[in-house]
């Protein structure tokens, strides 16, 4: 909404130091907001883990009573909210924040007060949605929340707990912090590559970035209109969903799968363009295949809009429909094959070094093709009959999304951490971390295939004895002590590192793409002029074929700071008080309070044209002595 | 360093970069659109006994809101030629216009929607009133949302003597949504109107 405007020569204030709370409430440095979304992220991982812990225990034996039913029902619809929406795609977030301005070349995003506003809505969405527990009792309709469980009465008899109003409010006021960055990071990309940085000399990183956000600008709208019937249906009784009234419960299903297909390449596509970073630096050598690997990006995301359908195909669509759904997913299997070649074929005679991010990258090769694997098992209907609704789904998603994306964000945060901190983690903990993590969460999910095809179905609260369930089960569970053990030792290992790590430098990996050209963490302004693309990884172009140092490129500053300053936009507050009262308008709305809503609506309006209208004059942020 | 690439690429200001960013914006909203229209289809039908479109719907009546709207995207592209020309009291008294084009627009339709109540359509009676009254009234916020932004503007040039053309992009980033509205209300007047009279 607000660009940074242009200050007349020398009008910029002096910059505002940056250090205390108050520097992190009103910051709009992409660098800063990176880092706020991938720790909220990392708070809401540990609390979606331990949802996942307290349902594992559950499960470790027949007949356990350890957590009733009820809280069963909103631990794991809490947990795949909070792992979905709070924590892997926010995190991918905050790591495209931090990283592709500077895979860029760029000073910031394109709209740096909008970034600042899409962290403080989903921060807001997180917390309205985990504020149910302390308010009467979460969300319990599975993290699809499929009508009529959403509308009340059947899993809520009596007076209807308000647990779902949290999860259409939440998930609304996230969701349109997430379109937001989604516009930004197109912008950003399309807009503010440094000079000579064609499309086909963007880092893989920035292509997936780029991909993601298309995908999340073209699929959040049916589910901000799904959320809004919704709403409509439980503040206003109308009966969208009511098939008693005439409404459609499939209406629901499909609007949430338009959605939420292309969310999960929303979750994957930003783990891909890590793992593409990651495997060619390690392997030194360049990727094989860039056009192919563009491609195939491009590819999955324009199928994953036609698939949607694959998760309904036991609602009696019909063998037609199931048919077209079934061919267009199994279609997707050839552009991301296409990928694990290309990634396996750039480790073929490279001169591998075995770092921590490059063990987690091939341990993802593995866990990725098997959970591919299952997909394409589930995408066949008539199996699907049988899969749909057991552990093997549970099996299969898990694949996908912790032996996916999970670990390639967990290889992308020992790839960058030096970077954004400007410490080295210990290697040695690295790899302890990682063998942990690889060998738990096969032992917690490679069994569930098995429970799902002897039968088990998800979402069961409990289970008999001797339904050959038991030992299966318990295995899973030890598997959950192992995985948690692994993720303590990488969390402490970066808590360590934090104080104690050696420090990195600007290049610790002899990286190929523009942030390692800079020191770690980077300054304020990024690059202090801006450079010129002389190819396809820009840094090892220059590497290779120049001096090592970026060439600054001539006539590319729109903007003329006097000499040994760089012009930057001022913090603001005014994205948080948006954002606050956006929360009192979703607050008011799940108690039908009506004078709080005009109040937060006033808020909301008042705090957009302030932003619209406010004529930023800027700071002047001095360069550091030795900038590059 | 002074031979650029071939490739090299003019870097953007402010306003191309806004510009761009309410395309993608409404590119979005279409599909906001897409998603409420494809309910109202699947829900048209549904009118539990009570009154339907064809019924109730007064093709006069939103003729004339639509001659309404439609003439405030006149007026807007009036007011733009003004800002470019910079004659600052025709670009106000343009702007003023298009912004009570947009009340008496949604003044219209508050009547519509009273009177459909009035003769038992209220927002729960049936899933047709329901998904009628999300999709038309969700234009309708958006027009309102307008009128506030074009007011936004219309103070924005009361407190200068002058638009400097720095920011004109202000004026052109409303206009693009404004028209994207009218555009919006073309397809409603066609889909639930038209369609719904025909029955």
């Amino acid at each position: 909404m607000s660009a940074l405007t242009h200050a007349p020569l020398g009008l910029g204030q002096p910059p505002v130091p940056a250090s205390g709370l108050r520097a992190w409430l009103t910051t709009v440095d992409h660098k800063r907001i990176g880092i706020l979304y991938m720790v909220s992220a990392l708070g809401f991982f540990v609390l979606g883990g331990l949802e996942a812990f307290l349902i594992r225990l559950q499960l470790a034996r027949p007949d356990s009573h350890l957590i009733s039913a009820a809280l069963f029902n909103q631990l794991f619809t809490m947990h795949g909210l909070t792992m979905i929406f709070l924590a892997v795609m926010p995190f991918s977030i905050g790591l495209i924040n931090f990283i592709v301005p500077l895979q860029l070349g760029a000073r910031d995003v394109a709209f740096p007060r909008l970034n600042a506003v899409s962290y403080w809505l989903f921060l807001s969405g997180g917390l309205i949605l985990n504020s149910s527990w302390l308010l009467g009792g979460a969300p319990n309709a599975g993290w699809y929340n499929y009508a009529p469980l959403d509308t009340g009465g059947l899993l809520n008899p009596g007076p209807d707990p308000r647990g779902i109003d949290f999860y259409v409010l939440g998930l609304q006021v996230a969701g349109v912090g997430t379109v937001l960055s989604g516009v930004n990071f197109v912008v950003t990309i399309l807009r503010l590559r440094a000079p000579g940085m064609s499309p086909l000399r963007m880092p893989l990183f920035v292509w997936t970035a780029l991909i993601t956000s298309v995908l999340i600008v073209f699929a959040f709208p049916p589910l901000t209109a799904n959320l809004a019937l919704l709403m409509l249906d439980r503040l206003f009784h109308t009966g969208f969903f009511d098939v008693g009234r005439g409404g459609m419960v499939l209406l629901w299903q499909q609007l949430f799968w338009m959605f939420g297909h292309p969310e999960v390449y929303i979750l994957i596509l930003p783990a891909f363009g890590a793992i593409s970073e990651i495997v060619p630096v390690f392997s030194r050598k360049a990727l094989f295949g860039y056009p192919a690997m563009v491609f195939a990006i491009v590819l999955i995301a324009f199928l994953a809009f036609m698939v949607w359908s694959h998760h309904m195909f036991t609602v009696g669509m019909g063998p037609l429909i199931n048919s077209v759904f079934a061919a267009s997913s199994m279609i997707i299997a050839v552009p991301t094959g296409v990928k694990i070649f290309n990634w396996v074929a750039t480790l073929a005679g490279g001169r591998l070094r075995l770092d921590t991010p490059l063990l987690y990258a091939v341990g993802f090769l593995f866990t990725f093709v098997i959970g591919g694997t299952s997909g394409v098992m589930l995408a066949v209907p008539p199996a699907d009959f049988q899969y749909s609704g057991s552990y093997f789904l549970v099996a299969h998603i898990h694949y996908v999304l912790v032996g996916g994306s999970l670990l390639a964000l967990l290889a992308a945060i020992h790839y960058w951490f030096p970077k954004i901190t400007g410490r080295l983690l210990d290697d040695r903990r690295g790899r302890w971390g990682f063998w942990l993590v690889f060998a738990g969460l096969n032992i917690t999910f490679f069994p569930m295939h098995f429970l799902g095809l002897f039968g088990m179905p998800r979402r069961i609260d409990t289970y008999p004895p001797n339904l050959g369930f038991d030992t299966l089960n318990l295995i899973s569970t030890i598997g959950v002590f192992v995985l948690g053990a692994g993720l303590l030792i990488a969390l402490a290992n970066m808590r360590r590192a934090l104080r104690h790590g050696a420090l990195a430098g600007p290049d610790p990996w002899d990286g190929r793409t523009l942030e390692w050209a800079v020191a770690s963490p980077p300054p304020e302004y990024n690059f202090a002029r801006i450079p010129l693309v002389r190819g396809r990884d820009a840094l090892w172009v220059e590497k290779r074929y120049g001096d090592g140092h970026l060439v600054p490129a001539a006539g590319a500053e729109e903007e003329h700071a006097p000499e040994g300053f760089v012009h930057l936009p001022s913090p603001t507050p005014l994205p948080l008080v948006l954002a606050g009262g956006v929360t009192v308008l979703a607050y008011a709305a799940i108690y039908s309070a009506l004078l709080v809503a005009l109040a937060g609506a006033g808020i909301v309006v008042a705090s957009i044209f302030l932003l619209m209208y406010d004529r930023d004059p800027g700071q002047l942020v001095p360069l550091a002595g030795d900038a590059p | 360093m002074s031979g650029a690439p071939a490739d090299l690429e003019p870097r953007s200001g402010p306003a191309e970069r806004t510009r761009f960013g309410i395309w993608l914006w409404l590119a979005s909203d279409s599909a906001l659109f897409a998603s409420l229209f494809a309910t109202y289809l699947s829900l048209r039908g549904a009118t539990a006994g009570g009154p339907s479109g064809a019924q109730l719907f007064d093709l006069r009546l939103t003729a004339v809101a639509t001659f309404v709207l439609l003439s405030s995207s006149l007026v807007l592209g009036l007011a733009l030629e003004a800002l470019q020309a910079g004659r600052t009291a025709a670009l106000r008294a343009w702007l003023g216009c298009t912004a009570l084009l947009g009340l008496g627009f949604v003044g219209l339709q508050a009547a519509e929607f009273t009177s459909y109540a009035r003769r038992g359509l209220t927002f729960a009676h049936s899933d047709f009133a329901s998904a009628f009254y999300a999709l038309v009234g969700f234009h309708g916020l958006h027009v309102t949302f307008g009128v506030l932004w074009l007011g936004s503007l219309l103070a924005f040039t009361l407190r200068r003597p002058a638009v400097a053309p720095r920011d004109f992009w202000r004026f052109e980033a409303a206009s693009l949504y404004w028209y994207f509205v009218d555009v919006v209300w073309v397809v409603i007047f066609s889909v639930v109107y038209l369609l719904g009279k025909a029955g």
